[in-house]
């Protein structure tokens, strides 16, 4: 513990506080318009208002039901296809794993733009497929998948669970027992990091959704930028506050439980 | 042993067959459109010929290395400072830092716009000043400082993990043998963050690269590789060419990562 | 609870094609502790995986209990008890919910089960930890519930994978005192994997020295000790002194003097001897200097140079000379021996 008033700390102290000001002064300023009834005049003058916060809902609120129902069924698909594949790749430690492993990663390396317009190309012209909304969830599962093997996966070998398993297979579990009573509880934290992940990526995914909605299906995300391009500052702005209200408490939700997930200590 | 092996395949043969059916099939489909154009497998030459998907191309290479260097410098720097100091409010410090990790691209152009767009306070705040509206949210610029607001989050956090598992023996060491404060910096802090900065790195540059929301709620007329295969695809419906330059701009950040990870031996992947 | 176990030409190959262990004939008998001695990488582990079902044999190879081919049951099938180098405890599961696993897979009814924890608990003296998680175990603590789980299933025989090695020294010797009684008190076959060759004489009814995938010699630990078959067994367990000279007239000639060398052929020969085989003696024949002096608590260990061409080491239990002091040394009866061949 070094002394408060070093100078070389309070060189520190000021600069990360500049950073973080740049960082957090937009969201106070976006979130003070959402309820300005003026932004051009100000909050002071103006005063503060929910109509515009009422227009949101009036004009987005299926983008945000669509946004929603969207992330849930990304994470029962990721949840599904994931965790076995973390599973077998944390067992199967060989060249194969790992080529695996790299595959899935893949989506993850490739602009959402590249991979919104190869499904677009592949897939676009299939029956209804393109209209529905399941065309964005492949895209997001797609795209979500490897957090959510990685997540698992880091859990997984960190916790030792091909030994814990050798040990309760020596006493008497079978595969389907040992599923339940010993990998899933003890992949949990990973899962839940992972499933936390999946579901902020999937609600706030924007670069591949462009390409793949269509007007019955626009997300969430694909509507802010709708509302930026086409309504006031003051729509934009409450409209940004409805996604932060539901972005943050999963980015705080993901913080807790990665921390819990690394087994890193309570910062102090 | 086969049985096991058998089981562990048939635990990955799911998410194996959603790949290959709606990533590697789709891949494929999009490197065959590109040559399906009128100039043929040319397409993929036009676009290192032609002066403005050169251009383009540059531009954003450009773009995606100048935010990678500033966005290392800043939050290696607030990261390592996080790290090692322990004081009252830097929890709140820390969170604030990383609130608008996974903000995506669209929300962070709205930012630009809140702080320097025609309303913005840098505008106010210039006016008050100099007495001229200063406006940049809409050019190069405006994306710039997007970028730097998307990356500086994740590679905060990524600096101070490492910075965290550094031991401090070896800081101690190099103090007890006469080490000065920049020596110390040079001789061990950095060498220590190395991996965890190629790897940051890596991840930044590809990200913006690829991002395309912000530039998106900019400006349509910012000619970033992102924008220009939206509107070849939208408004040009020159199918071919915005095939063409997605596969390159996918081999490019695919490659960028895959060096990295080979360099710095950890687990690198871009979110973008 | 007496089941004997015979492996019968077992051999196991890595995947990628390296050789862990050899074809190995093995057989330990009812109630019997044997135990596995080697360096690390000389198959011993491999051996007990073998044994457990963790690992299947290469083609041709067979592992009988009592008297019953096994090899193609698998390790939930075997009943066997085993205790892992890192113990292995479920994170997720309290010490009672560790211990009471195997009966809980079994379907042993909650009430019996409950008893039969119990009692596991009570045999190792950990009852207060019932309700403890894992992770607040200590060390000594781990090793007990991880032997209580093991034994809880009561199971045909047990094995232990370096069972003492993640102990600190003092409480290693407290537990190997403790594993002893209860290994003889239960009498179970017991197979223990130890790189440790004070803890393989201590605890094994028989001892299997293994060297690169084989076994070198079985025997008890007193054969292994003072009968050992090769060169590699003689050097690996306990210390061993590695005298070069030259034999004529009876004796053994050596740079600082001589020993009486009866039935070895005349000419130049490298002859053994065990630290407690040598004695300080004023009389002895053969001298050297003291380089070092290392006290040990119940005796020194001493060595001297000059008496041969590499130093010797002795042990005495009396008041040590000093660094530097010249002392003579006499051999006891049928020493030094011949080494067997390497």
């Amino acid at each position: 513990m070094r002394p408060h008033f070093d100078p070389g700390f309070l060189a520190g102290l000021v600069f990360a506080s500049l950073v973080a000001f740049f960082l957090v002064g937009p969201v106070i300023l976006s979130v003070l318009a959402g309820v300005t009834a003026n932004y051009q005049r100000g909050i002071l003058e103006s005063g503060i208002t929910l109509a515009w916060l009422g227009r949101v809902f009036e004009l987005y609120a299926p983008t945000i039901a669509l946004s929603l129902g969207i992330a849930l069924a990304t994470l029962v698909a990721t949840l599904l296809l994931g965790v076995p594949v973390a599973y077998a790749l944390a067992k199967a430690p060989g060249r194969l794993a790992r080529l695996a492993e790299e595959a899935l990663v893949m989506p993850v390396a490739i602009p959402g733009i590249a991979t919104g317009l190869a499904l677009i190309l592949a897939w676009g012209a299939v029956g209804e497929f393109r209209t529905h909304w399941t065309f964005i969830l492949v895209g997001h599962v797609l795209f979500t998948l490897p957090f959510m093997v990685r997540s698992t996966l880091a859990v997984i070998l960190a916790a030792k669970l091909p030994a814990l398993e050798e040990a309760a297979r020596s006493l008497g579990a079978g595969f389907l027992a040992r599923f339940v009573t010993i990998v899933l509880p003890n992949a949990s934290p990973g899962i839940l990091a992972g499933s936390l992940m999946v579901v902020t990526l999937s609600l706030g995914e924007f670069n591949m959704t462009l390409l793949l909605h269509t007007p019955f299906t626009m997300t969430l995300p694909v509507g802010l930028a709708d509302s930026y391009a086409s309504m006031r500052l003051e729509i934009g702005s409450a409209y940004t506050l409805v996604f932060l209200v539901l972005l943050i408490p999963l980015l705080v939700a993901l913080q807790w439980a990665a921390d819990r997930a690394t087994g890193a200590p309570r910062r102090p | 042993m086969g049985n096991d092996r058998l089981a562990l395949a048939a635990l990955v043969a799911p998410a194996i067959a959603f790949l290959i059916a709606f990533f590697v099939f789709p891949l494929l489909m999009m490197a065959r459109t590109g040559a399906s154009g009128p100039d043929g497998l040319a397409t993929y030459l036009t676009i290192l010929v032609d002066a403005r998907y050169l251009a383009s191309l540059g531009k954003t290479v450009l773009l995606a290395g100048t935010v990678t260097l500033t966005t290392l410098a800043i939050a290696g720097v607030a990261g390592v400072f996080l790290a090692r100091h322990r004081f009252p409010g830097r929890r709140v410090l820390t969170a604030f830092l990383t609130l608008p990790l996974a903000f995506p691209g669209v929300v962070v152009g709205f930012m630009v716009i809140l702080l320097a767009g025609r309303q913005g306070v840098v505008g106010t705040i210039a006016e008050a000043l100099t007495g001229e509206r200063l406006v940049f949210a809409y050019s190069l610029a405006g994306l710039f400082v997007g970028y730097l607001y998307f990356s500086i989050p994740r590679t905060v956090l990524t600096v101070m993990a490492a910075a965290e598992k550094l031991d401090p023996a070896l800081e101690e060491g190099a103090r007890s043998l006469g080490a000065g404060r920049w020596r110390v910096v040079r001789d061990v802090v950095l060498p220590g963050l190395e991996g965890a900065l190629l790897a940051a790195g890596a991840i930044c540059f590809a990200t913006a690269m690829g991002a395309f929301g912000t530039a998106f709620t900019l400006a349509t007329q910012i000619d970033v590789l992102p924008m220009v295969i939206y509107a070849e695809f939208t408004v040009g419906a020159n199918i071919a060419v915005a095939a063409a330059l997605s596969f390159v701009l996918g081999a490019i950040t695919w490659a960028v990562l895959a060096i990295a990870r080979t360099a710095a031996g950890a687990n690198v992947a871009a979110a973008g | 609870m007496t089941t004997p176990i015979r492996l019968q030409a077992c051999g196991f190959t890595h995947a990628d094609g390296t050789c862990a262990l050899q074809p190995t004939d093995l057989s330990v008998e009812a109630g019997e502790t044997l135990a596995l001695l080697g360096p690390s990488g000389c198959g011993k582990t491999t051996l007990l995986r073998l044994v457990a079902g963790l690992a299947r044999p290469d083609p041709g190879g067979c592992v009988l209990f009592d008297g019953r081919d096994v090899t193609d049951l698998p390790v939930e099938r075997r009943n066997v008890g085993m205790v892992f180098q890192s113990y292995a405890l479920f994170p997720n599961l309290d010490v009672a919910g560790n211990v009471g696993y195997g009966l809980k897979i079994r379907r042993v009814p909650p009430g019996e089960r409950a008893a039969r924890v119990a009692r596991m608990l009570a045999m190792m003296r950990i009852q207060e930890l019932a309700h403890r998680r894992v992770d607040q175990l200590s060390g000594g603590q781990k090793q007990r519930v991880a032997l209580a789980r093991a034994l809880a299933v009561e199971p045909a025989v047990l094995l232990l994978d370096e069972p003492l090695t993640a102990l600190d020294a003092k409480l290693r010797e407290q537990l190997r005192v403790e594993l002893a009684g209860l290994l003889r008190s239960l009498r179970i076959t017991a197979i223990f994997v130890t790189h440790d060759q004070g803890e393989a004489l201590a605890l094994g009814d028989r001892v299997a020295v293994m060297r690169a995938g084989r076994i070198e010699q079985v025997g008890s630990p007193h054969e292994i000790y003072h009968r050992p078959r090769t060169r590699f067994v003689a050097s690996f367990v306990g210390i061993l002194n590695l005298l070069e000279g030259e034999v004529a007239d009876g004796l053994f000639r050596l740079p600082g003097g001589s020993l009486p060398a009866s039935g070895v052929a005349p000419g130049p020969a490298v002859l053994a001897c065990r630290p407690e085989q040598l004695r300080l003696d004023p009389s002895g024949t053969l001298a050297g200097r003291i380089a070092a002096a290392f006290f040990l608590g119940d005796r020194t260990r001493l060595v001297v140079e000059g008496a041969a061409a590499q130093p010797i080491v002795v042990e005495t239990v009396a008041a040590a000379p000093r660094p530097g002091e010249v002392v003579r040394l006499a051999a006891e009866p049928g020493c030094p021996w011949p080494l067997p061949p390497a």
